[in-house]
């Protein structure tokens, strides 16, 4: 049993910015795949919406741990190996695809339908009337409820640690391996998570205030 | 003469309800008509019908020389000569007014943004309100938004243009100024077919009337008809209005 040092601190701050780094990839990717789930979530075609609304059932239905084990181990099975950074993103990429999705489908249809109505009457194409009449004013509404999503994939990405990538919660766990203070790391990480979390919580909410302002009284 | 906007025996169900039964009409190129009737009579269906707001489930409807009716036709084709007009004014409330008249001819007709700023002058002297081009829709009177909605859809130069009940939201001492607009447009030899319950502009400048009712095209006559109505159902209307 040894004392805890410096080294072990940054070791733990090393793990925080591999959180930091796993949570910015899922915004990425996750809000890539996310787009298109919405897209195809508020498509004309029922089919297309049917389909895509049985995968964001599937996705939501499914835990993370599970998505994680899927990708990392059963795609190393049928011989894709992809490391553990690669597959956490993966997965984390396809669980907000189905949350973002759904969460950025009800700010579009939030969007008075008469908008819509209104640039088709003036010849838009199904793109323009998304891109420059629907998305502007649903992006105000989505920031809030996108921010908040992201507080809990960024809490969710301790789940990476089961694949073995050192991120903030492995990097406690090999400590704490080492140095039996349970109390000591795991409560120091999770005052890392709180510090990263907390301002962004506090961002969400002020945006939240912002917009019902907005909507009380028109500048 | 030639109809510029021509239903044949139009029917439109939604649901169980049949809210057109067989509507037929013509219009001709720089006629204004006034579309009356009591809400529900398919007054503004039959209007979000001719621009195919509203699928119909039988007849024909051509309009400038397009086939409404066909499932094949291109509706950005169709748009770009028939403008609308909304109750609601429909205005993108993140868009300056000049945006929002340059948002079609910039995307539509590829306008470059110089050339555009001056179609959305031109537009907007038209509706009197050339000092409001920087505003944004919420700085200004429910009036002028939608005399500003009436300029959007001149900008891009219409044949036809369809308002569907676009007083009906305003204050009486807003009406005013868009009806003087409307009316200046139809004294242009605009094609005009309005949906409204003002009776007095029907009046004074439609070219004809047309009264519906329980989904069709009831009585139809010059603004006159209106003082000398023929059937039972338009003089009850007209009763009830007053």
């Amino acid at each position: 049993m040894g004392s805890f040092t410096l080294n072990h601190v940054l070791y733990l701050l090393q793990g925080a910015a591999w959180t930091v780094v796993l949570t910015a990839l899922a915004f990425l990717l996750g809000g890539v795949a996310g787009f298109g789930v919405m897209v195809l979530r508020t498509s004309r075609s029922r089919i297309v919406r049917r389909a895509s609304l049985l995968w964001v059932q599937a996705i939501q239905g499914t835990p993370l741990l599970i998505l994680l084990f899927v990708v990392y181990f059963g795609l190393g099975v049928v011989g894709i190996e992809l490391p553990p950074l690669l597959a956490a993103a993966v997965s984390l990429m396809v669980y907000s695809s189905a949350f973002l999705g759904e969460i950025w489908r009800g700010c579009v249809e939030a969007v008075p339908r008469t908008q819509t109505e209104a640039a088709e009457c003036l010849a838009l194409s199904r793109w323009q009337v998304l891109f420059d009449v629907v998305l502007p004013q649903a992006a105000r509404i989505a920031v809030p409820p996108t921010v908040g999503f992201f507080v809990q994939v960024l809490k969710n990405t301790s789940l990476a640690s089961v694949v073995g990538f050192v991120e903030l919660t492995r990097a406690s766990q090999v400590i704490n391996n080492s140095l039996f203070q349970p109390f000591l790391v795991f409560g120091l990480a999770g005052c890392l998570y709180f510090a990263l979390c907390y301002p962004l919580s506090r961002w969400s909410r002020r945006l939240e205030r912002k917009l019902n302002v907005g909507r009380r009284q028109p500048a | 003469m030639s109809a510029v906007v021509s239903l044949r025996d139009v029917h439109k169900r939604f649901g169980q309800v049949e809210v057109l039964r067989g509507v037929t009409l013509d219009i001709a190129a720089g006629e204004v008509v006034a579309v009356i009737g009591r809400s529900g009579s398919g007054k503004s269906t039959a209007l979000r019908c001719i621009n195919r707001l509203e699928v119909i489930q039988s007849g024909t409807i051509e309009v400038c020389g397009h086939a409404v009716h066909d499932p094949a036709l291109d509706l950005r084709v169709l748009r770009q000569d028939v403008g609308m007009v909304f109750q609601s004014y429909n205005l993108f409330p993140h868009l300056t007014v000049a945006e929002n008249i340059t948002l079609a001819p910039r995307r539509v007709k590829r306008t470059p943004r110089a050339e555009a700023r001056s179609l959305a002058e031109e537009a907007l002297a038209r509706v009197g309100l050339s000092d409001k081009i920087d505003a944004y829709p919420e700085q200004l009177s429910g009036g002028q938004q939608q005399r500003v909605a009436i300029a959007r859809s001149l900008a891009m130069h219409p044949k036809v243009m369809l308002f569907d009940e676009v007083t009906s939201a305003l204050d009486p001492h807003l009406t005013g100024e868009v009806l003087k607009v409307m009316e200046g447009l139809a004294r242009g030899g605009m094609t005009m077919i309005v949906v409204t319950h003002e009776m007095g502009f029907a009046r004074r400048v439609a070219d004809r009337v047309i009264f519906m009712h329980t989904g069709l095209v009831w009585e139809t006559g010059p603004g006159q008809m209106l003082a000398a109505p023929q059937t039972p159902e338009l003089k009850d209307f007209l009763a009830a209005d007053l």
